[in-house]
């Protein structure tokens, strides 16, 4: 068990310098998802224009993991359609699963990877992508 | 007592996580277990196991004989006046369960009060919201001082005579601190409250006499005293057990049935429907036996050294925050490491083999107390030594070198 296959660099970059963290004066689309087991928790806003996700912004509390999955995720989702962005989370499951996905739009999530190998981590990369789910889900609806 | 021979006695020790000898540093949430209670299961299923209180046969009467030798032996380890006063559960939840769906909801009236402390684990929490919500009653609890510590002169304020139940952690999983559990039963009885005694955290640790304490029901788990999961029980006076109803109902816990009407057996086999856990009994009763031979004073002694040591050793670490008070604290140290995630820290101990707990222990609304998120914490039992702690000091301080460039 390597820790520098869980902490890579650019992760503790994400961590450090969280992308798109605060929250948004205009109509938006807002989820907020707790990880019941270990106390973290999101707050996600997704500004939907057209079927595509304008923006996205979150705050919150919780791991490094965490932290920076929800930082990558609010990166990658920007000016995707909603589809485009729930395709985005089934890669991410699969990348937890342990399978080889590519992610071509915004390759810091590929570092993400390691995780796999923790499994008491797992919950922890996903809560921002949940979050996301539910985020179209609504953002269908409205 | 000898925590070093004492370790050899517990197989799951002997192995090396991620490279490294095992620390095993989270007794809190579930002890492990000695070669004599694993063994005492086997040798009851390859042996006498049955099923209980039915049949003539030889190995029915033997299942019987120990089952109910499990019950008279704990029975005797906490105190209580007589075996009809112990009740077998799944563990502490189930037991403060039973006590908050049977006794509370025949005794509360709507505008009565169930009176706890904010430092509840949710088992000894929700029961209590629940059974308030159904009557109509009042929840109300107990400020804490600012060490985390009980005052009486609160227990005092906040206990009327509307108040029908108090019920307190014996021993906080969180701060570690040691309630006044007689004080406050004194305050409760004057009151005409009884109160419930959630002993989880405190049975594996202390000689516990609930007529000493006073206590009406005192709730405690096999699983973290070195007995198996799935088993604990519920003392209660017999009079208080006596007026309650059950609330499971099949067999093993009635009298006469009829197509239309039935009768209960006399406590404690009408709480006990189903066939109960058998072998769950019979691994607690060796654990008691484990106990007692090295001796309860000897353990306790043991334990608050150790946890005085791990205050000292981790509060010389710079960035390392305490919960909790310094003195009259039991085996555990809650604390958290700079601005690191709890997780983060964890899972470096984890990589040098070292295992601890972290996240909100089951006390959501403690960590709000505590102006928190979440928190590591290191328990530690009858196996742990000050190398342990040793070794959880030099893992902490690598969690700060592999963080210190995130957190500077």
């Amino acid at each position: 068990m390597q820790l520098d296959d869980l902490y890579r660099r650019v992760i503790m970059d994400h961590y450090k310098n969280p992308r798109n963290r605060g929250t948004m004066e205009d109509e938006a689309v807002t989820v907020n998802l707790n990880n019941p087991t270990c106390g973290d928790r999101i707050s996600l806003q997704l500004q939907v224009q057209d079927g595509k996700v304008k923006l996205a912004k979150f705050t919150g509390e919780g791991c490094s993991i965490s932290m920076s999955s929800a930082s990558m995720m609010t990166e990658a989702v920007k000016g995707r359609t909603l589809d485009e962005a729930l395709a985005l989370a089934e890669r991410f499951s699969s990348l937890m699963k342990g399978e080889e996905v590519e992610f071509e739009e915004y390759e810091d999530i590929e570092a993400l990877s390691g995780v796999n190998k923790f499994p008491a981590r797992i919950k922890c990369a996903t809560l921002a992508w949940n979050a996301l789910r539910k985020g179209v889900e609504q953002g269908r609806m409205n | 007592m000898n925590a070093e021979e004492i370790r050899t006695q517990f197989p799951i020790l002997k192995q090396e996580i991620n490279g490294h000898p095992l620390v095993y540093l989270d007794s809190a949430a579930s002890s492990q277990k000695p070669r004599s209670v694993i063994e005492a299961i086997v040798r009851y299923y390859e042996n006498d196991h049955a099923n209980v209180h039915r049949g003539v046969h030889t190995l029915g009467a033997r299942a019987t004989d120990a089952y109910e030798g499990a019950r008279e032996k704990t029975a005797r380890f906490v105190g209580a006046a007589s075996s009809e006063e112990i009740v077998f559960t799944r563990g502490t939840t189930t037991a403060l369960n039973l006590v908050a769906a049977s006794y509370a909801r025949s005794v509360l009236r709507e505008g009565d009060e169930i009176v706890i402390t904010p430092m509840e684990h949710h088992s000894n929490l929700i029961p209590w919201q629940q059974a308030a919500k159904a009557a109509g009653a009042k929840l109300k609890y107990i400020p804490l001082q600012p060490d985390g510590t009980i005052a009486i002169a609160d227990v005092e304020a906040t206990v009327t005579e509307r108040t029908k139940i108090v019920s307190v952690a014996h021993v906080s999983n969180v701060l570690g601190v040691v309630n006044p559990v007689k004080e406050i039963a004194a305050v409760a009885h004057r009151n005409g409250a009884v109160l419930v005694v959630d002993g989880a955290q405190s049975t594996p640790h202390r000689r516990i006499d609930v007529q000493e304490l006073d206590c009406d029901f005192f709730a405690f788990s096999g699983h973290k005293m070195c007995g198996p999961t799935g088993i604990g029980a519920l003392y209660g006076r017999k009079a208080l057990l006596e007026s309650m109803e059950p609330i499971e109902f099949g067999g093993e816990m009635i009298d006469h049935v009829d197509l239309y009407e039935s009768t209960w057996k006399d406590v404690p086999a009408r709480f006990e429907g189903g066939t109960p856990i058998i072998a769950g009994a019979v691994g607690l009763a060796a654990a008691i036996d484990f106990l007692e031979q090295i001796g309860l004073d000897e353990i306790n002694a043991h334990n608050e050294k150790l946890a005085h040591y791990a205050y000292e050793r981790l509060s010389a670490i710079e960035g390392v925050t305490i919960y909790g008070p310094q003195h009259n604290r039991t085996g555990l140290v809650t604390f958290n490491l700079g601005d690191i995630h709890p997780h983060d820290v964890a899972t470096v101990l984890d990589a040098e083999g070292i295992a601890i707990r972290a996240g909100h222990h089951c006390c959501q609304p403690l960590m709000r107390w505590l102006n928190v998120t979440a928190t590591a914490r290191a328990s530690f039992y009858l196996y742990n030594t000050e190398r342990d702690i040793d070794r959880l000091a030099e893992g902490l301080l690598r969690a700060k070198e592999f963080f210190g460039d995130a957190i500077g």
